[in-house]
């Protein structure tokens, strides 16, 4: 049923669906919180920008992620001087170009869960002597999380649904940038629709078992959409 | 849905990926090879059964564009000698090109007769959908093309036409009724995939572009041994029963057009 390589193919997108939901979490809390809680008129381009992969076709994506991290581009040249070599067709390239095609689906959770909290909680902190970094972590997070749990939840999933993006800068290296969604590709077109099934049938499964996950823990998500 | 058994053998191939004794060799193929180099692969790990050797199909062009974004390729077997001759060219290789195979492309169809039909009854079928690999960036496209202007059907069947990434998807197109007929190539006809399923006819050379594919070691496998002798092996008798099994006419051989196309009959 699964061979050797659909193995490899699962164990790599676990780790970069793993990886990018922690990076996510980190990066897209702070973001989530600030969108949430600033009354800054320039938010709002930047929650478009946070928001743009949601729109885009991964092809956009794909295309500019490959001129901007080739040898050519900005940050090629930067990773590069840097030592790190080039980033396309490697994990962490997939690494970085997941971190900005999912980011949507961890902030915007988080930020409705931030949004949702309300001034008085905190405005009661601040009262009770608790600066924003200890209102953050005291008052934000913990009545946010359910939000946190639907943002790592959607985060992970999403990544592991990618396949534009990845088809574009990954090159389908076994173990290195093969992941689930392309290897179904490449035995779709080997023909290999028996193993194309196992992995596809799987991945079905599985994104229906995430979204009833998602509906269980959080239930309010039903009645928002 | 993960056995014990499954779980086990990640656990081992995980172990297997972090050894050093053992080189890898990363080879990116054009897709009409798909079954050839399989098989050739299979037989070269024989003797270098601690090696590992991925071999990644696709495109042509696609590769030829990612070897100059540095994707880590060693070796490049392109459908069109133009692509690794370029490459050379532009410093990105640490070998001559080597010709290694003529292709040949084929109209062939899972529903339809192909042996009883030529690209010039293409106009008169009754077909909603005809599948050619995308002629901008794949060499067995660009001869389909070529040959359909030749033929001068090409204006009458454009808007019938549909595009495949690659030959092999072109052929995926094919094989799945999606596309009632289509042209693919030789090599992917012959693999039992689609030999069982499908009959062709072999399109006349004379109608387009010869497709002479070559291959290349990439600057990034320079000094790699493996690249090397794999390079050796593609010349060997073995390697070279093996193309002729799948319709490939190789360097310094004469075309075998007539015994081919008496097959076809047999289809």
């Amino acid at each position: 049923m699964l061979s050797d390589n659909d193995l490899i193919a699962i164990r790599l997108t676990v780790e970069l669906a793993l990886t990018t939901t922690v990076v996510l979490l980190v990066l897209g809390t702070p973001l989530a919180w600030w969108l949430a809680r600033s009354r800054v008129w320039w938010k709002r381009p930047i929650a478009a920008i946070v928001a743009l992969p949601i729109v885009l076709p991964p092809t956009v994506i794909g295309f500019y992620l490959l001129v901007a991290l080739g040898p050519n581009g900005p940050i090629g040249k930067l990773t590069e001087t840097l030592g790190v070599g080039l980033l396309p067709f490697t994990f962490s390239g997939l690494v970085v170009a997941s971190v900005f095609y999912s980011m949507p689906f961890v902030v915007q959770p988080l930020q409705s869960g931030f949004e949702a909290i309300g001034d008085s909680p905190l405005e009661a902190a601040a009262t009770l002597g608790a600066g924003p970094v200890d209102r953050f972590f005291s008052v934000g997070l913990p009545l946010a999380r359910p939000a946190l749990i639907a943002a790592a939840i959607l985060g992970f999933a999403h990544t592991i649904g990618e396949f534009g993006v990845v088809l574009m800068i990954g090159g389908s290296i076994p173990g290195e940038t093969r992941v689930v969604s392309v290897q179904i590709y490449d035995h779709v077109q080997a023909f290999e629709y028996a193993e194309a099934h196992w992995l596809a049938a799987g991945l079905l499964v599985f994104s229906f078992a995430v979204l009833l996950a998602l509906y269980a823990l959080n239930p309010s998500t039903l009645k928002k959409t | 849905m993960i056995g014990a058994k499954a779980l086990s053998a990640l656990v081992v191939l995980s172990f297997a990926a972090s050894g050093a004794s053992a080189e890898t060799l990363r080879i990116a193929a054009a897709s009409d090879l798909k079954f050839a180099m399989d098989e050739i692969v299979a037989d070269f790990r024989q003797d270098h059964p601690d090696d590992a050797i991925d071999v990644i199909y696709g495109s042509s062009g696609n590769f030829h564009t990612q070897i100059q974004q540095g994707a880590p390729y060693d070796m490049y077997f392109a459908a069109d000698i133009e692509y690794p001759r370029a490459l050379v060219k532009a410093g990105f290789a640490a070998s001559n090109v080597r010709p290694y195979a003529t292709g040949r492309i084929v109209l062939w169809s899972a529903q339809l007769d192909a042996s009883e039909l030529t690209l010039a009854d293409l106009p008169g079928l009754d077909v909603v959908k005809i599948a050619i690999a995308n002629p901008a960036h794949a060499p067995y496209g660009k001869r389909a093309e070529e040959a359909m202007r030749a033929t001068q059907v090409w204006d009458q069947i454009q808007r019938k036409l549909v595009f495949g990434e690659n030959i092999a998807q072109t052929a995926q197109f094919v094989q799945s009724g999606n596309a009632q007929i289509g042209v693919i190539a030789l090599s992917l006809a012959l693999s039992p995939e689609l030999a069982a399923t499908g009959s062709y006819y072999l399109v006349p050379e004379a109608l387009h572009e010869p497709l002479e594919q070559g291959f290349i070691i990439t600057k990034r496998a320079a000094s790699k041994a493996l690249a090397a002798e794999f390079a050796e092996y593609m010349s060997s008798a073995n390697v070279r029963t093996i193309m002729r099994r799948y319709g490939f006419v190789l360097p310094g051989e004469e075309q075998r057009t007539s015994a081919i196309e008496s097959d076809v009959v047999g289809q």
